[in-house]
């Protein structure tokens, strides 16, 4: 097993669980202070589309994101549950690796109401420098075009 | 063609409006099935026009796409002598669909069912074993193909973009526009090559015309969505208004910088004390721009009668198409625009401000939750009516953006298709 796998599927479930356990506003620090985070679905990124639902290429971007999130967007109470794949590593350059890693978001809605709100895989960069590896992109791939209603936090 | 079978006149005869006029709208349209029926008859394959793609995605001969003119599917294809042809996506023969795909590029259509043949007309060219096999079986010598086929849509295009009508008696496209909005339409799109930036399908849990009138709608824009004022980026010196067609069901909100005004003292004071009153954005390069349009417009969001939008929310050039799934289901397609002449940079800003719009907008995720609020909220209000006071009664363009008069606009244009 090497050492990128096993720091890419250990920096993968802790960035799940950020999100899941409702902790946004440490989301931001998972990536480099460069970095790029998209949003997208299997037909744009197979068609090089480059538009993103988001598109950020700042951490900056991704504090804005969570601030809005906290005191300007209206949305309906939710919470997510990820449920990850294994971390598949295209390449591995030392200082950096390449990987793809399944995910299956379920959405929780104030009610109950538990779907499947999104599948698809994170292509990522995750970059190797001091004690954490942070992701210099992750571009989150939904298998389908279609999103329900609205997505609000993010995949 | 033969007649339909549907008795249209009977549907909706012991449907009133409220007396008030356009200033109620009673909540069954929402909710009924038999005005939904009857939309698809009279409204979207009535003499409106529908917006089925752009130009731009049907570049060579043989490119087709697949869509929706209310709920009738429609195949849309561009043919070898560069005409873009629109016909009902459904064979003649048994019905199946005639294409499978979004898109794709074909030198003819073959149903997979029985493999009846179209040309990129949509004409019925083949049949299978039409004379049998070995002498036995086989279409009747009577059988004649020009009497069958799909229907046919009249197809006209405008600054890129494509629609499409089932009816002979719809005016021209131009003229159902009326100037103003071609005008409008010209504005954002003429004179340039669209290029597709993405697209993403929203699906929303409401009945398609609560979107229409939130679209519509310029008195919601500051109150339900919270971000320039959270972050404080509201420009205090804009002009804007709305224009509302004759018809009333096509409209223009816009807001533009006012130059005169940002010159103003009072303005500078003002604008320094909601800065501080506000959150500031980590990142103020979201909003970075460049001027695309030299009469200051930064906001321009266009309708079209009965389901086709237009934005451009400063560097950020969307179609929407607006299509009913169910009573209360309705999908939500958004194709996100650059243009071959964009440099480098200009793209870049594009992409950055597209966090504005879509089902992740800053200034539009609640659009996606708020028409299923009413859809919940009216559950058991079929006897109850919407109120749509704010400017007038009337539907007429305003100076004015606190008013609804392009929402009473629109349902002066749908009581008109749907005779109610």
């Amino acid at each position: 097993m090497s050492d990128a796998f096993q720091q890419i599927a250990a920096l993968n479930a802790r960035y799940a669980r950020c999100i899941d356990d409702g902790a946004l506003a440490e989301w931001p620090q998972f990536f480099s202070e460069r970095c790029l985070y998209k949003i997208t679905t299997a037909d744009n990124y197979k068609d090089g589309l480059e538009a993103g639902i988001i598109y950020a290429d700042s951490r900056a971007m991704l504090v804005d994101r969570v601030s809005a999130l906290a005191e300007a967007n209206i949305y309906e109470r939710h919470a997510y549950r990820h449920i990850l794949g294994a971390p598949f590593i295209l390449a591995d350059g030392g200082a950096e690796a390449r990987s793809e890693t399944s995910f299956l978001v379920v959405r929780i809605m104030r009610d109950g109401t538990s779907e499947v709100f999104a599948s698809g895989r994170y292509v990522d960069v995750v970059r190797f420098n001091g004690d954490l590896p942070m992701f210099a992109e992750r571009v989150v791939v939904c298998d389908s075009s279609r999103i329900d209603t609205l997505l609000a936090l993010p995949l | 063609m033969a007649g339909t079978g549907v008795s249209d006149s009977s549907t909706l005869a012991h449907r009133s409006w409220p007396r008030e006029g356009l200033t109620r709208v009673p909540y069954w349209v929402f909710e009924a099935a038999d005005v939904h029926a009857a939309e698809q008859q009279r409204l979207f394959e009535g003499p409106a026009w529908s917006y089925l793609c752009l130009e731009a995605e049907l570049p060579n001969a043989g490119d087709f796409r697949t869509t929706f003119v209310g709920k009738l599917p429609v195949v849309v294809v561009r043919d070898r002598g560069g005409e873009v042809n629109a016909f009902e996506n459904r064979c003649a023969h048994r019905g199946a669909l005639i294409a499978l795909e979004n898109r794709g590029n074909v030198k003819a259509f073959s149903c997979v069912y029985h493999a009846w043949t179209y040309d990129l007309k949509g004409t019925l060219k083949g049949v299978a074993f039409k004379n049998g096999v070995k002498g036995e079986g086989g279409m009747p010598a009577s059988f004649c193909m020009a009497d069958h086929g799909p229907r046919r849509l009249r197809v006209a295009t405008l600054a890129g973009l494509v629609f499409a009508t089932l009816a002979p008696e719809a005016p021209p496209l131009r003229e159902y526009l009326g100037d103003e909005i071609v005008a409008r339409i010209e504005r954002v799109l003429g004179g340039r090559t669209p290029v597709v930036l993405g697209r993403f399908t929203q699906s929303l849990p409401n009945n398609w015309k609560l979107y229409v009138e939130n679209v519509k709608d310029s008195y919601h824009a500051s109150i339900l969505h919270l971000f320039f004022t959270t972050f404080g980026l509201n420009r205090l010196s804009m002009r804007g208004g709305i224009i509302v067609d004759p018809s009333g069901g096509h409209h223009v909100s816009f807001s533009a910088i006012d130059r005169a005004a940002e010159k103003d003292e009072e303005y500078s004071s003002q604008k320094l004390r909601s800065e501080h009153d506000s959150y500031q954005l980590a990142d103020p390069t979201l909003l970075e721009g460049f001027e695309e349009f030299p009469d200051g417009v930064t906001l321009q969001i266009l309708s079209v009668f009965p389901g086709f939008v237009l934005q451009q929310i400063q560097n950020v050039i969307a179609v929407r198409q607006i299509l009913p799934r169910e009573v209360d289901r309705t999908d939500l397609h958004w194709t996100y625009l650059g243009f071959a002449e964009d440099t480098p940079v200009q793209r870049a800003i594009r992409h950055k401000q597209s966090n504005l719009v879509g089902p992740a907008g800053y200034i539009s995720l609640e659009d996606g939750c708020v028409g299923g609020f009413v859809q919940r909220g009216i559950a058991t209000a079929e006897g109850e009516c919407a109120v749509l006071e704010m400017g007038g009664s009337g539907a007429e363009s305003q100076e004015s953006r606190a008013t609804e008069a392009s929402v009473r606009g629109f349902w002066k244009a749908y009581r008109a298709a749907m005779g109610l």
